[in-house]
């Protein structure tokens, strides 16, 4: 069994993109459920506490999230400013 | 010339009427005809039939087009526009008038359009451009979306609001470019590949609805392969659900209109995300529950067991022992003592019954020689100085 290991991604929490916060949290919760109780209980609530973090990362970004449009100019992306109506 | 007073064959005007009707209907070529000119005179009445004339600078021709056809037509049918229309001509004989009943109606140039888009369409089939086996799945949750459209038109509008409303965490990246006339195709072109350096998850290519003049550039060969040759999925949505272009063919996906292209690229939305992480909350929660309960229930079974081990236990029933052996030495012990404090009672008594000094307060004395200090029990024995014995003392008797 894969074991997520809280100090295995270097970057902080809150620089994670939903993508990268969600598949470490379903990591977890994997290890969670798979988890006997003979591993270490502190190991376990560090999890928890990892895994809680990560799912407020992730609910912070989908209330957050606001559609970023760029636009090609050449081989560069330049933002791009819709009309208003 | 006079007319003739009898004539050889009597007609009333239905008769005549019918017999006209049967002559036209009768006649293949006048019962699928198309018929090219410029709409005036139209009607729409609440019946939902359309009544229009069809002119030229010559000639007029009035039309008819059933509620159910009307309602398929797909073109905003307008006075002034120059169409060609087809149907069969028939005769409406409550007025005597010949007219065309139209099911079809299609701006002018169009027919040589179609008779183009069948060719192109049959040609780059037996290339197998828009073989089945060529469609990439469209991916499920797209991080980046590419837009190739007009930056002004109303399809980049739909688009933009129903991603933002689906799935606002995505970055879109737009390639705008027109989307009609001449200049549109290589646009079109240049804009799909620069989309495809930057490496979106998928690419939209929409355009909002048009005539099929105004659709052509889809048609374009250059455009169609460059669909078909694009390395990243392409969802098409050009015009309405009625249009189909040869960019459809070729693209992975065809959706009816930009906006369900932006749906079809969005599968997955806010609202499943949110549903998502919801349930990964409580996976979250209900398995470390779960775990704390393991953990307190093999460590109460620790507990008791440790409680079985503990050396207290030992502790205490040595302790309950030695308690019993010292009560049993203290009964013990005072059982002998009270044993043998009985034993010297008897032995006293005894000794006192059997003490000289009582038998010499009877009147008795004890005479001993002085010389050896013998008891002198017989007159034999009796020599010299002896020692008297009585109850309260002695004295001295010589042997006369």
């Amino acid at each position: 069994m894969p074991k997520p290991s809280s100090n295995k991604t270097e970057k902080p929490i809150d620089e994670l993109t939903y993508e990268e916060a969600l598949s470490e949290l379903e990591g977890i919760v994997s290890a969670l459920e798979g988890e006997a109780s003979r591993n270490k209980l502190e190991d376990s609530i560090k999890l928890f506490e990892r895994g809680q973090a990560l799912a407020e990362r992730c609910s912070a970004l989908l209330e957050a999230a606001e559609l970023k449009v760029k636009q090609v100019a050449g081989d560069v992306l330049i933002p791009f400013e819709e009309e208003s109506e | 010339m006079q007319p003739t007073l009898f004539s050889t064959q009597q007609w009333t005007v239905s008769r005549l009427t019918f017999y006209i009707r049967k002559l036209l209907e009768e006649n293949e070529s006048l019962q699928d005809v198309w018929v090219q000119g410029e709409i005036s005179n139209l009607s729409r009445p609440a019946s939902g039939h359309v009544y229009f004339t069809l002119k030229d600078s010559a000639a007029a021709l009035k039309c008819v087009i059933w509620k159910t056809s009307a309602a398929r037509l797909g073109v905003a049918l307008q006075d002034g526009m120059e169409v060609e229309v087809h149907g069969r001509i028939g005769i409406y004989e409550v007025s005597g008038q010949y007219q065309l009943y139209a099911d079809q109606v299609r701006p002018l140039g169009e027919g040589a359009l179609y008779q183009e888009f069948l060719r192109l369409k049959s040609m780059l089939e037996a290339e197998g451009l828009f073989a089945p086996e060529r469609k990439r799945p469209i991916p499920v949750f797209p991080q980046r979306i590419g837009i190739v459209t007009s930056a002004t038109g109303a399809a980049l509008h739909d688009m933009l609001n129903t991603l933002r409303r689906r799935l606002p965490l995505v970055e879109i990246i737009l390639a705008p470019s027109p989307v009609q006339g001449i200049e549109a195709p290589p646009a079109l072109v240049n804009a799909i590949q620069s989309l495809v350096l930057q490496s979106p998850d998928v690419i939209l290519l929409a355009r909002g609805g048009g005539s099929m003049e105004d659709l052509w550039a889809f048609n374009d060969e250059r455009v169609v392969r460059a669909v078909a040759m694009s390395e990243v999925p392409v969802i098409c949505g050009v015009g309405h659900e009625t249009d189909f272009t040869l960019c459809d063919f070729a693209a992975d996906l065809r959706a009816p209109t930009p906006t369900a292209a932006a749906e079809l690229a969005t599968q997955i939305t806010l609202l499943d995300l949110s549903a998502e992480l919801q349930s990964y909350r409580n996976r979250l929660t209900s398995s470390t529950l779960s775990l704390l309960t393991e953990h307190k229930t093999v460590l109460s079974s620790l507990i008791s067991e440790l409680r079985y081990a503990s050396p207290q236990r030992g502790i205490q029933s040595e302790r309950q022992r030695v308690d019993e052996l010292a009560r049993r030495a203290h009964s013990s012990l005072a059982y002998r003592v009270q044993l043998q404090s009985t034993h010297v009672n008897g032995l006293q008594k005894r000794l006192a019954a059997l003490s000289p000094l009582a038998v010499l307060a009877r009147g008795y004395a004890v005479v001993t020689r002085k010389d050896d200090g013998s008891v002198v029990s017989r007159v034999a024995q009796a020599s010299g100085t002896m020692n008297v014995r009585v109850s309260d003392g002695e004295f001295k008797v010589k042997k006369s």
